[in-house]
C-alpha cells in the first residue's frame, strides 16, 4: 500500500495526471474507477491475471499479446501495474486533437503499441517469426500452414524495406503511411 | 349477323341508363378522368377489334382518312352528351393529338352516324388483304406494341448513353439535354407517334426502373465505412430532411400569403410539396458521383443520406397529403402523433422485411448446391420482392431492397461460385445502369408531355430555399457532429455535402402522383422538374471541377496491399481490446459483437460449409487469393509477351521490363545477376515459369472444386462435361469430396 499505488485518488493526482496525459478530470476518475473493479483482489495494481479476467479479452485472439504490450510500454519488469502507468497507457489511444500538444497519442505512440504487441521478444524488430506467431493466432484456424507461410511472407516482403529479412520499428511506421492510424487506433473516452 | 352484334352492343351502350353506367364496370373509374376515358377506349378497342376480326378486316382501313369536320364536332358533341362529367378541355385535347381514331371507334360502336361508313368498308372489301388472299407478310403492330416499345426505348437510351459521353459533362445530365431534345421532336414533329408512347407513367419509374437501381446501391455498399459513420448519415437522413422540408415548405408559404405567386396554396399543399423536393435523390447522386471520385468519406455520407432519407420523405409526403385530404382544419394533435409513429412503422417495417427476405436468400442459396445455374435468380426476384411487399404494406421499399442488398451479400458470396457471383455482379450493374439510363432520359422527354405551368418566381424561390436550407442544415449538424466524431468534417467537406444534395427522378415520381385534384399540380410538376434539371445539369456539372479545384481528396486508386488487409483486421481486435480493458462500450464492441455473432450463429446457419468458429478469417485469405491472382495473371502476360519478343530479345528489354512485374526484390537481384553474368535467355525463361508455375498451382489447388461445375461454351462441351462427371461418380464417389483444408473463396 505505497503511495503509488493508494485506493484513494487525491486531487493533486488527479492535476497531475491530468497535465501528464491530457485526460480531463472526469475521465481520469471514470477510469480510476475501472482500475478498481479490474483490480479484484484489491492490491492496487494490476496484474495479467486481472486483465485476462475481462471475458472479452479472453477470446480476443490477440488477447495476450495486449496485455503483453500493457507491461512491456509501462517498462515494468515486475509485471505489475499501478494506475498511473495504466491510465498512461490508455492515453495513446485518445484521438488526435488538433489544438492540443498530443505527447502521448501521437501517431507515432500509437504505432509503437502496435509494434510492441508483434514484438515478442523485445528486440526491436518483428521477425518472419514472430509475425507468423500472430498470424496464426488471427488466421490460423481457417488456412493451411503453407498458406499462412505465404502471406506472412508477402507481407514481410512488402514492409521489409532494407531487405534484412525483418521488420523495424521505421519500417513499421512506413507500411502504415497510408493507413489512416489516427482514426484506427483512437477511441473515445467518454466523460 | 353484323346487325344483330351491332344492334346488340349499341344497345348496351346507349340504351343504358344512368345507373347502369354507373353500374360496377364504370364504378371503379368515377374519379380519374383519364383512367376513365383510357378504360374505354380498351373496352371500346376490344368489342371493335372482335368485331373487326369476325369480319376479317382491320380497324385502320376503315378511318384511313381523317373526319370531316362534322365528324369531329358530332365527336365532341357526343362526349359531352354521354359523359358529362368528362372536360371539354380533355376531348379537345384527344382530338389536338389527334386521336381520332378512339374516339371514333366509340363513336362507331354506339351508333352515331358511322355505321354507313363501316358497312360500306366491309363489305366492299378492303385493301387489306382478308381470307381470300394468303398473306405472305402482315404488319401487326399492335400485337408486340408494350415490349417494341420498352425493348426500343431500352435501346434508344443506351446507345445515346454510348455515343453522347464527354468527360466534361457528366452521362447523366447528357441523357437529360438528349431526352428533352426528343422529346421537344417527337411532340412538335412527329406527331403520329403517340403521346403514350414516350410518356412515363409513375407507376413505370416505381415499379420497373427504381428497383435495380436501389438493389445496385445496397448490394454495392461499402459496409464498413457506411457502419463507420453510421451516425451522421442517420442524422442527415433524419433530422437534416425534415428541417428541410419544414423550412421550405414555411418559407414558401409565407411568400405565398404575401401574393408572391401566381397561385395560392393551403399550408398541407406546400408541405406536401415540399416533402418530396426536399429528399436528396440516390440515383442522381449515383450518376453523378462515380464521375467526380470524391473520396469514400464524403461519398458514404452523401449516398447513405439519400438512401436512407427514403423512410423520412415517405412518411412526410404521406402524412402531408393525408392531412391535405382531410383538410387543415380537422387535422388534430392526434394526427401528428400517428405521423410520428408512422415513422417508426415504415422505416423499422422496411428494414424488417429487408432482412428477412436477405435471410430467406442466403438459406434458399445455401440449399441450392444442384441447381447452381438457376440460382442466381433468388438473388434478384426475392428482393424485388421485398420491395413490392414492402410497398404494398406502405412501409419504405427502398429501405427494404437496399438492406436486403446489404445484408445478403457476404452469404450469397459464400454460396454461390465464384463465376456465379461475378455474373449476380455484373447483371446487377447492368441492371441498375440500364435503368438509370432510361430514367435519365425519360426526366428529358417529361419536361415536354407533363402539364405545366411556369412559375417563375415560385421556381427561383424554390431552388434558392432549396439550396440555401440545406447549406444552413448541414452546418449546423456538423458543428453538433464534429464534436462527437474523431473523423470530422472540415469546411471543404461541407461545402461539398451541401452542394452534392441533388434533387432527381424520385422527387418527379412523386410530384406525377399528386392526385389531380390538387389545382397546384402543374405548378408543383414544373417546379421539380425545374429543380431537378438544375441540380442535374448544373450542379452535376459544376461539381467535378469544384471538386479539382478545392483540391478535395479524391479516392484513391491504388490496389490495397496485403499488409492493409491484414492490419485492418489486425487493429480491429487491437482496439476491441483496448476498449474491453478500458471498460468502453464504444464502437469496435459493437462490431466486435456483431462479428462474433455472425460468425457463431448467423454463418453457419446461413452459409455452407462452414463451421462454428469463433472469429472469421476468410477476408484475410480472400485477399491473399485475390492479390496473388492478379499477380499471376500479370506474370502470365508477361511470359506472353517474352515469348512473342524471344528471337530480338536483348538484354536491356529484359532488364527494364522486370521493373513492371513486381517481383520481390531478392529475384530481381538474382535476375540482375544472372544478366551480368551473361547468363542465357533460357535459364531467365526457366525462371520466369518457375515462378509462374508455383503461383498457378496455388490459384488451381484453390479452384478445383469449382471447375467442373463451370458453364461450357457450347451444349456438345457441356454434355461432354456431364458425362466424365458420372463416369467419375460411379466408380469411385470419395474422390469428389472437396478436401477439408482448402477455403471456400
Amino acid at each position: 500500500m505505497g503511495n503509488s499505488s493508494s485506493l484513494m485518488l487525491r486531487d493533486e493526482e488527479i492535476d497531475e495526471i491530468s497535465r501528464d496525459t491530457e485526460f480531463n478530470r472526469n475521465q481520469i476518475v471514470r477510469l480510476y474507477s475501472r482500475f478498481l473493479s479490474l483490480d479484484k483482489k484489491g492490491q492496487g495494481y494490476l496484474e495479467r491475471d486481472d486483465f485476462l479476467n475481462v471475458p472479452e479479452l479472453a477470446v480476443n485472439p490477440l488477447g495476450d499479446r495486449i496485455v503483453d504490450a500493457f507491461f512491456t510500454l509501462a517498462g515494468d519488469n515486475e509485471q505489475k501495474l499501478n494506475f498511473r502507468q495504466f491510465v498512461r497507457i490508455l492515453a495513446h489511444f485518445q484521438p488526435i486533437n488538433r489544438g492540443k500538444k498530443n505527447v502521448l497519442n501521437g501517431r507515432r505512440e500509437k504505432l509503437r503499441f502496435a509494434f510492441q504487441m508483434y514484438d515478442l521478444n523485445k528486440n526491436g524488430y518483428i521477425t518472419r517469426e514472430e509475425f507468423k506467431v500472430i498470424l496464426n493466432s488471427m488466421v490460423g484456424a481457417n488456412i493451411t500452414a503453407e498458406q499462412l507461410d505465404k502471406i506472412a511472407d508477402r507481407t514481410i516482403e512488402e514492409a521489409d524495406g532494407d531487405h534484412d529479412g525483418r521488420i523495424s520499428f521505421d519500417e513499421f511506421c512506413r507500411a502504415m503511411e497510408k493507413t489512416d492510424i489516427e482514426e484506427k487506433m483512437s477511441i473515445r473516452f467518454l466523460n | 349477323m353484323f346487325f344483330c352484334c351491332g344492334a346488340q352492343m349499341s344497345n348496351w351502350a346507349v340504351n343504358g341508363n344512368k345507373r347502369e353506367r354507373e353500374s360496377t364496370k364504370f364504378a371503379a373509374l368515377r374519379n380519374n378522368h383519364k383512367d376513365q376515358l383510357f378504360k374505354k377506349e380498351q373496352i371500346a378497342k376490344a368489342l371493335w377489334s372482335e368485331l373487326l376480326k369476325t369480319k376479317g378486316c382491320h380497324a385502320n382501313d376503315v378511318f384511313k382518312e381523317t373526319p370531316s369536320k362534322e365528324e369531329i364536332i358530332k365527336i365532341g358533341l357526343f362526349f359531352r352528351d354521354r359523359y358529362p362529367r368528362l372536360r371539354m378541355g380533355t376531348i379537345y385535347e384527344l382530338l389536338k393529338k389527334r386521336d381520332f381514331f378512339e374516339c371514333s371507334l366509340i363513336l362507331g360502336l354506339c351508333d352515331y352516324g358511322l355505321e354507313e361508313r363501316l358497312r360500306n368498308a366491309i363489305e366492299n372489301g378492303t385493301s387489306h388483304e382478308n381470307g381470300s388472299t394468303y398473306q405472305i407478310l402482315s404488319f401487326d403492330f399492335p400485337a408486340v406494341e408494350t415490349p417494341f416499345l420498352v425493348a426500343s426505348w431500352l435501346i434508344l437510351a443506351s446507345a445515346a448513353k454510348m455515343a453522347f459521353h464527354s468527360k466534361y459533362f457528366p452521362d447523366s445530365s447528357l441523357l437529360v439535354v438528349v431526352g428533352f431534345i426528343l422529346g421537344w421532336v417527337f411532340y412538335n414533329g412527329f406527331t403520329w407517334i403517340k403521346v403514350e408512347y414516350y410518356q412515363l407513367e409513375s407507376s413505370y419509374f416505381f415499379h420497373f426502373l427504381l428497383p435495380p437501381i436501389i438493389f445496385d446501391a445496397g448490394y454495392f455498399m461499402p459496409n464498413r465505412a457506411l457502419f463507420e459513420n453510421f451516425g451522421s448519415v442517420l442524422l442527415f437522413a433524419v433530422i437534416g430532411t425534415v428541417w428541410n422540408t419544414m423550412a421550405i415548405g414555411s418559407a414558401l408559404y409565407f411568400l405565398s400569403l404575401y401574393g408572391w405567386f401566381s397561385v395560392s396554396f393551403e399550408i398541407f399543399e406546400v408541405l406536401t410539396f415540399a416533402s418530396l423536393i426536399s429528399a436528396v435523390d440516390p440515383v442522381a447522386v449515383i450518376a453523378v458521383f462515380e464521375e467526380v471520385h470524391v473520396n469514400e468519406f464524403l461519398f458514404i455520407n452523401v449516398f447513405g443520406e439519400a438512401l436512407f432519407n427514403d423512410a423520412v420523405s415517405v412518411v412526410l409526403y404521406k402524412m402531408f397529403r393525408n392531412f391535405y385530404d382531410i383538410g387543415s382544419e380537422s387535422v388534430q394533435i392526434v394526427d401528428y402523433g400517428k405521423g410520428m409513429v408512422s415513422f417508426f412503422a415504415i422505416s423499422l417495417g422496411g428494414t424488417a422485411v429487408g432482412i428477412i427476405f436477405a435471410f430467406a436468400v442466403s438459406l434458399i442459396t445455401k440449399f441450392s448446391q444442384n441447381m447452381r445455374v438457376l440460382s442466381p435468380i433468388f438473388v434478384f426476384v426475392l428482393p424485388y420482392m421485398a420491395y413490392l411487399l414492402a410497398d404494398s404494406m406502405g412501409m419504405s421499399s427502398i429501405l427494404a431492397i437496399s438492406i436486403c442488398g446489404i445484408v445478403m451479400k457476404q452469404y450469397v458470396k459464400g454460396n454461390l461460385t465464384p463465376t456465379a457471383v461475378n455474373s449476380v455482379k455484373y447483371f446487377t450493374k447492368m441492371l441498375a445502369v440500364g435503368a438509370e439510363t432510361v430514367l435519365f432520359m425519360f426526366l428529358g422527354v417529361s419536361a415536354i408531355t407533363s402539364p405545366h405551368h411556369f412559375d417563375w418566381t415560385f421556381i427561383t424561390c424554390t431552388i434558392v430555399f432549396c439550396l440555401v436550407f440545406r447549406s444552413i442544415g448541414v452546418i449546423v449538424q456538423c458543428t453538433i457532429l464534429n464534436k462527437f466524431r474523431k473523423k470530422k468534417f472540415s469546411v471543404i467537406d461541407q461545402f461539398i455535402l451541401s452542394y452534392g444534395g441533388l434533387r432527381g427522378a424520385i422527387a418527379f415520381g412523386l410530384s406525377a402522383s399528386l392526385p389531380d385534384s390538387m389545382s397546384t399540380k402543374p405548378m408543383f410538376v414544373t417546379t421539380t422538374i425545374a429543380v431537378i434539371y438544375f441540380t442535374v445539369l448544373l450542379q452535376g456539372v459544376t461539381i467535378s471541377p469544384i471538386v479539382n479545384w478545392l483540391k478535395v481528396e479524391t479516392k484513391e486508386d491504388r490496389q490495397k496491399t496485403m499488409t492493409e488487409s491484414i492490419y485492418t483486421k489486425y487493429f480491429d481486435y487491437t482496439m476491441s481490446g483496448i476498449e474491453d480493458i478500458a471498460g468502453i462500450r464504444g464502437k469496435h464492441y459493437i462490431r466486435d459483437t456483431y462479428e462474433r455473432l455472425n460468425a457463431k450463429i448467423l454463418k453457419p446457419i446461413l452459409m455452407q460449409n462452414v463451421a462454428k468458429k469463433d472469429f472469421d478469417a476468410s477476408v484475410t485469405v480472400r485477399a491473399y487469393a485475390k492479390i496473388t491472382l492478379e499477380e499471376a495473371l500479370h506474370l502470365k502476360e508477361q511470359k506472353k509477351r517474352k515469348l512473342d519478343e524471344r528471337l530480338t530479345i536483348d538484354r536491356s528489354a529484359i532488364s527494364d521490363s522486370s521493373m513492371d512485374i513486381h517481383i520481390p526484390r531478392k529475384r530481381k537481384d538474382t535476375v540482375n545477376k544472372l544478366i551480368e553474368d551473361q547468363a542465357s535467355v533460357e535459364m531467365l525463361y526457366s525462371l520466369f515459369s518457375d515462378l509462374l508455375d508455383r503461383k498457378l498451382e496455388d490459384i488451381s489447388k484453390q479452384k478445383q472444386i469449382n471447375e467442373t461445375e463451370e458453364l461450357q461454351d457450347d451444349y456438345m462441351a457441356q454434355i461432354n462435361v456431364a458425362n466424365m462427371r458420372s463416369q467419375q461418380n460411379a466408380p469411385n464417389s470419395s474422390q469428389l469430396q472437396p478436401s477439408a483444408s482448402s477455403p471456400n473463396i
